[in-house]
């Protein structure tokens, strides 16, 4: 059901039943590596390809996520995903591997919550009972498709922010036990005229602002409702102005605990990541790796996830166009109370 | 079927102009070290010249011979260290440290076609490591050309060049 603008209510209370993630080495020398379900120690895993490198990250993530929510594959009666290649090759070859309806997204690096959103959607309306939801990127294929080549030597300003390897995959379920899906706030694209590629997390910030009022307004929470509000990947440069902007308009966000996806998966000091994580991946494993078994231990009660995405190509900012971005917030509770 | 929330909006939307916005973003930059920069690369390209110096002499003492002749396999031997260090995986990491150090010799020049050429070996032998060879480098050969054009012409008018 809508409530208030652009925010979907699911009163049937939509559930993850099983999720899963799994990551690349730099992700696993990071803080959360314990939290993943598989660390790949080397980057090409074994593929001849970073493309199917990054494929295989989601084929096996899917993989898991059926395992740990003990549903067989032909059980899935649709799958949501996406990713930053291309024409979501990942998401598509994968869907070709699971074989189930496929619904392919993108919303770069917001597609985790995106697919989320959906999916939870989709079980709310009575429209399936096992929903899968999925995202990935692969370090190397992004510096490919949207920098350099990965040896190229050009030296990032720290502004940058490195792109995580890694796929997370969940299934929603209209009935089992583990987190809920309480509602999920869809952002507008907002862009304020920033042009560098490597500051995304200022071209983001303001979408996350945005998503995260408009969440405010249409459900009549505040910031102390939640445990924990997390945004996707606006790093060390964009979290800072994110939350700079919340409070000049008056959001008491520090009623809460207020973090980044960016933030969290890589150990800023001891590794070189200039400002932290981005990508596909970023909000995905940390969320679906890390947030998920917080709530399941009872550590978090609620929580908000705000995954943010440029939605810039190499094309349009060769052409001098500036980034315009969006954020998508999902709210997840332990289902416990 | 919406529901429409009590009162209206708790929140006002942002009201900073995208002027106001960027000036702003601006300021949350962190700083850059543009002398530690210059330094760096300095101190690293340098580095590369004088080792390639070296690699000259040993040409013109060990092997004989002249300075001029020296050159050319000099710089051959500079591509070669280059493409290794690239193939291993290492220039990238230097060049991060390094900076523009890394990027202007003629090492810089050959990592990025080695790069190019490994990233796109994947797409074949033709449409792939052919035409993405000279992804990177390829605008400095046309800018170089169109460069040394005009220089030659600047040389005949002025009657400065040629013999």
């Amino acid at each position: 059901m809508l409530r208030g603008k652009q925010t979907w209510w699911f009163e049937k209370r939509p559930v993850i039943i099983g999720e899963a993630t799994v990551v690349g080495p730099d992700e696993g020398d990071g803080p959360l590596a314990a939290d993943f379900d598989l660390v790949h120690p080397e980057l090409d895993m074994q593929q001849k390809t970073w493309e199917k490198a990054e494929r295989l990250l989601l084929e096996q993530a899917s993989e898991f996520a059926l395992q740990n929510a003990r549903v067989e594959r032909d059980q899935i009666q649709f799958y949501v995903g996406g990713d930053l290649m291309n024409q979501i090759i990942s998401s598509s070859f994968a869907a070709r591997t699971l074989g189930a309806p496929y619904l392919g997204v993108f919303g770069a690096c917001s597609t985790s919550m995106e697919s989320l959103a959906l999916a939870s959607l989709i079980v709310n309306s009575g429209s399936g009972s096992f929903v899968l939801a999925g995202t990935c990127s692969h370090n190397c294929t992004v510096e490919k498709q949207f920098r350099y080549p990965t040896e190229y030597g050009a030296q990032k300003p720290p502004t940058a922010q490195n792109t995580v390897t890694g796929a997370g995959a969940v299934i929603v379920s209209d009935k089992g036990a583990g987190p809920v899906v309480e509602c999920a706030t869809i952002g507008k694209v907002i862009d304020l005229g920033i042009t560098d590629p490597f500051n995304m997390g200022a071209a983001m910030a303001p979408a996350a602002v945005d998503t995260i009022q408009a969440h405010f307004n249409d459900t009549g929470r505040s910031p102390k409702d939640y445990d924990l509000i997390v945004t996707g990947d606006l790093a060390a440069v964009g979290h800072p102005i994110a939350k700079k902007l919340l409070l000049q308009d008056g959001v008491p966000i520090n009623e809460t605990v207020f973090t980044d996806c960016g933030l969290m998966i890589y150990d800023l000091e001891q590794q070189k990541v200039q400002a932290g994580g981005s990508g596909c991946g970023c909000s995905a494993v940390v969320t679906y790796g890390h947030l998920l078994k917080r709530l399941k231990k009872g550590e978090l009660k609620r929580i908000l996830i705000v995954a943010t995405g440029a939605l810039l190509s190499p094309l349009s900012y060769q052409q001098g166009e500036s980034i315009p971005c969006i954020a998508h917030a999902v709210a997840i509770s332990s289902g416990k109370e | 079927m919406a529901t429409k929330s009590k009162g209206g909006p708790k929140y006002k939307k942002m009201t900073m102009s995208p002027k106001e916005y960027q000036s702003f973003a601006k300021t949350m930059e962190p700083p850059r070290s543009i002398l530690g920069n210059c330094l760096k690369a300095f101190v690293f390209g340098g580095g590369i010249c004088v080792f390639g110096q070296c690699i000259q002499e040993l040409f013109v003492h060990l092997m004989g011979m002249t300075e001029e002749a020296a050159s050319n396999p000099t710089v051959a031997t500079l591509i070669l260290i280059s493409v290794i260090l690239t193939s291993l995986g290492v220039y990238d990491k230097i060049a991060q440290w390094a900076g523009a150090g890394s990027a202007v010799p003629v090492t810089g020049f050959a990592n990025s076609m080695c790069s190019a050429a490994l990233e796109h070996r994947s797409e074949g032998l033709v449409l792939g490591v052919g035409a993405n060879m000279f992804k990177l480098a390829g605008s400095v050969i046309v800018f170089g050309t169109v460069a040394a054009f005009f220089v030659g012409i600047a040389h005949l008018i002025l009657g400065t060049g040629g013999q």
